[in-house]
């Protein structure tokens, strides 16, 4: 098995490297460059600009610019943002990435905390009235718009209730320690929920059909025969199969989770990656933009790959030649 | 009390009955009245076509009918003299896997795919003899040498996946054998296998009988397999007996029209089938039993009582039951044999 996930690993390489070609060119076909927007500045005259644009290297030919952005980015250096002038990318996204990966952690948890034990006790009592529930509210939540959702629980739940924060990450500058965390944990609430519950009927239904197939197989016929308990049978033979594909899913969920907050994020205002993001794109800094979709296309990479090996691991049936 | 009951036949079933309540309010009498016994150390062999009843047999007596659609609407069951329809769901348990074990036709998909041999045979080990896990190991690793494997300390530790359908039904018979069950239930446990491997799969289960003190119940439709290893065999259409004899007397005197017909297809030696005379139509749904003799839309000798009432299974002589008014008495009601066989060339249609 380690040879296989050394091999799965090494082939990630080639995609890796077409990842950073196609955050290039996406960046180079967008209309305009770093300094379209000094442009139509009427104070700074063209032959200025035309130095910065040779300076910066706009000018060369793009295997040459991409190359020097490559080299940069592999040293971690994205340059500097345009928009918050003389700070640079990776000072940004420092300061932001981690908010991103707790609110998706915090969704995750949510997601299948709540999905996995309603899968299962739908799925041992098909057509019964909780299944029936279960059912009604896993079609309402794949059905309501994420920003919908998250309106609703602003209004109900900090405007009408004020039990949670609905704006930002922290409420207070100075708290330390504890407080900190409890005080950071009370934003992620309401983002978290929002985020993790549009997910959470997909599980479900996943978890519950996935249950209902594996019931009906002949190995647990067999295990039945066996005299073993209710539970034994339930817990032991049909959900260690039926969480296959729901672990392997999570791979490359744990792929999207930068990526997946970028509405959530912008709803409540939570300084993470997406605020960033969307802010730079108004902005047109193109820097921070590339940045950060390098960032999404490999952790997505980087999901898959988790993915493939998560399966590996938990099926013995794979074969790793 | 123990000494009280070892006079009494190992299993007995009386008047079993499991229908599946279909949608549309439609029932199927999968199992309809079905009564036989099994004695210890006998093999019995249930032999019919695809659908005739002889899996939801073999799972009434586990109590294994996927319930709802399934029920075992009346009867009783015994094993050593205690009545098992009546036994807790918790009482159950013990008996499965412990007095009574189970192989499958499937050996492909009969073991889960994602826990090794060793732990399979070993939770059976752990949860009827309280063994520890190091226990249950050891013994598993026994059990694989007993049933044939010369690596069994590594077969232990592979997963299904690593081993052929032979071998699969072998780590099978091992799961089912590891309690010392009194009664070995084996439902087509050659069937999706190659023609080699099925003889020596059969001559394996003799000999863990033979080992292990127990009794055989072999459901199969293959009329060769039951040549070879049978004492005594019953034959199942439409839900019923239709005919019962030791297996000598069945194979040189049978009698009932179906059984017949079976015989004229029985599999040479080589595997290849010589359909000599097959019997021409299908088996009916069990929800849609004709009129009468459940046969006679297939019988060659079909007679007009055929198609109104259904024969009583009745006995020809000692030794052997059969279902069919060409050996019934006249007035029909169950009783002994007289003159039968010159009736077997009564023919009307
Ligand atoms: N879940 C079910 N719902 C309705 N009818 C059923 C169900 N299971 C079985 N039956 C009926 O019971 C009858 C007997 O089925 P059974 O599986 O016992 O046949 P069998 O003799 O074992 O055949 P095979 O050789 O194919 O295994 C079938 O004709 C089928 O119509
Ligand atoms: S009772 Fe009649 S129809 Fe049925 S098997 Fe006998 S002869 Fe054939
Ligand atoms: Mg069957």
């Amino acid at each position: 098995m380690h040879r296989y996930i050394i091999r799965r690993t090494l082939q990630f390489i080639p995609m890796l490297f077409l990842v950073t070609v196609v955050v290039f060119a996406l960046a180079k076909a967008a209309p305009g460059d770093v300094l379209s927007g000094e442009m139509l500045d009427p104070n700074i005259p063209h032959e200025v600009l035309e130095e910065r644009r040779e300076a910066l290297g706009l000018n060369d030919p793009l295997p040459v610019q991409y190359w020097s952005w490559l080299t940069s980015v592999a040293q971690g250096d994205f340059g500097n943002s345009m928009q918050y002038t003389g700070r640079s990318v990776m000072d940004l996204i420092q300061s932001r990435i981690m908010n991103t990966f707790y609110l998706s952690l915090f969704a995750l948890g949510v997601t299948l905390a709540i999905a996995i034990p309603i899968g299962i006790y739908s799925a041992t009592r098909k057509y019964s009235l909780f299944d029936y529930g279960a059912t009604t509210f896993a079609f309402l939540g794949l059905a309501t718009p994420n920003f919908f959702a998250a309106l609703l629980a602003i209004w109900l739940l900090s405007f009408q209730f004020g039990w949670f924060p609905a704006q930002g990450s922290t409420s207070a500058i100075g708290l330390t320690g504890f407080e900190l965390f409890i005080d950071k944990l009370r934003h992620l609430v309401l983002p978290g929920f929002t985020l993790g519950l549009a997910s959470t009927a997909m599980y479900m239904r996943y978890m519950r059909t996935e249950i209902l197939e594996i019931k009906g197989s002949d190995f647990i016929r067999t295990a039945q025969a066996k005299g073993l308990s209710n539970n034994s049978v339930l817990y032991k033979h049909t959900l260690r199969n039926a969480l296959i594909p729901i672990i392997t899913l999570l791979g490359v969920e744990f792929g999207l989770l930068l990526s997946g907050a970028v509405i959530t994020e912008n709803v409540f205002n939570y300084p993470g990656l997406g605020t960033l993001f969307l802010n730079s794109i108004q902005n047109r800094d193109y820097p921070v933009i590339m940045a950060i979709n390098l960032i999404l296309a490999v952790s997505i990479l980087v999901g898959n790959l988790l993915a493939d090996i998560f399966y590996a691991v938990v099926d013995p049936r794979i074969r790793y030649d | 009390m123990r000494v009280l009951q070892r006079s009494e036949h190992l299993l007995e079933v009386k008047d079993l009955k499991t229908y599946f309540h279909m949608e549309g309010g439609r029932t199927a009498k999968a199992v309809d009245g079905v009564s036989f016994h099994i004695d210890r150390g006998e093999t019995l062999a249930l032999v019919g076509e695809s659908g005739s009843g002889k899996s939801i047999t073999s799972l009434s007596v586990m109590r294994l009918i996927p319930q709802p659609p399934g029920d075992i609407v009346d009867g009783s069951i015994k094993l050593d003299g205690k009545e098992l329809l009546t036994l807790s769901d918790r009482e159950m348990r013990k008996v499965r896997g412990n007095d009574i074990g189970m192989i499958f036709q499937e050996p492909m998909t009969s073991l889960n795919p994602v826990f090794t041999i060793g732990n399979q045979i070993a939770e059976t080990l752990i949860k009827h003899k309280k063994m520890t896990k190091k226990q249950a190991y050891a013994k598993a690793v026994e059990l694989l040498r007993v049933v044939g494997f010369a690596r069994a300390e590594e077969i232990i530790h592979e997963y299904p996946h690593q081993l052929s359908g032979g071998m699969r039904q072998r780590a099978m018979i091992a799961i089912a054998m590891s309690c010392d069950p009194k009664l070995l239930i084996a439902d087509e446990p050659t069937t999706a296998l190659d023609v080699t491997i099925q003889a020596q799969i059969l001559d394996l289960m003799v000999e863990m009988k033979e080992k292990f003190d127990s009794s055989i119940l072999l459901i199969t439709h293959d009329l060769g397999v039951v040549a070879e290893v049978a004492d005594r065999v019953m034959v199942m259409y439409g839900g019923q007996i239709v005919e019962e004899a030791k297996a000598e007397e069945l194979f040189t005197n049978p009698k009932h029209p179906y059984t017949t017909g079976l015989m004229g297809s029985i599999p040479n030696i080589d595997g290849e089938v010589e359909r000599l005379e097959s019997i021409p139509g299908t088996v009916p749904p069990a929800h849609r039993f004709p009129e009468g003799c459940r046969f006679a839309p297939r019988c060659k000798h079909v007679m007009e009582q055929c198609t109104q009432s259904n024969p009583e299974l009745s006995e020809v002589n000692r030794k052997h039951k059969v279902r069919c008014y060409l050996y019934e008495p006249a007035g029909g009601e169950g009783g002994h044999q007289n003159g039968t066989d010159e009736r077997k060339t009564v023919r009307s249609t």
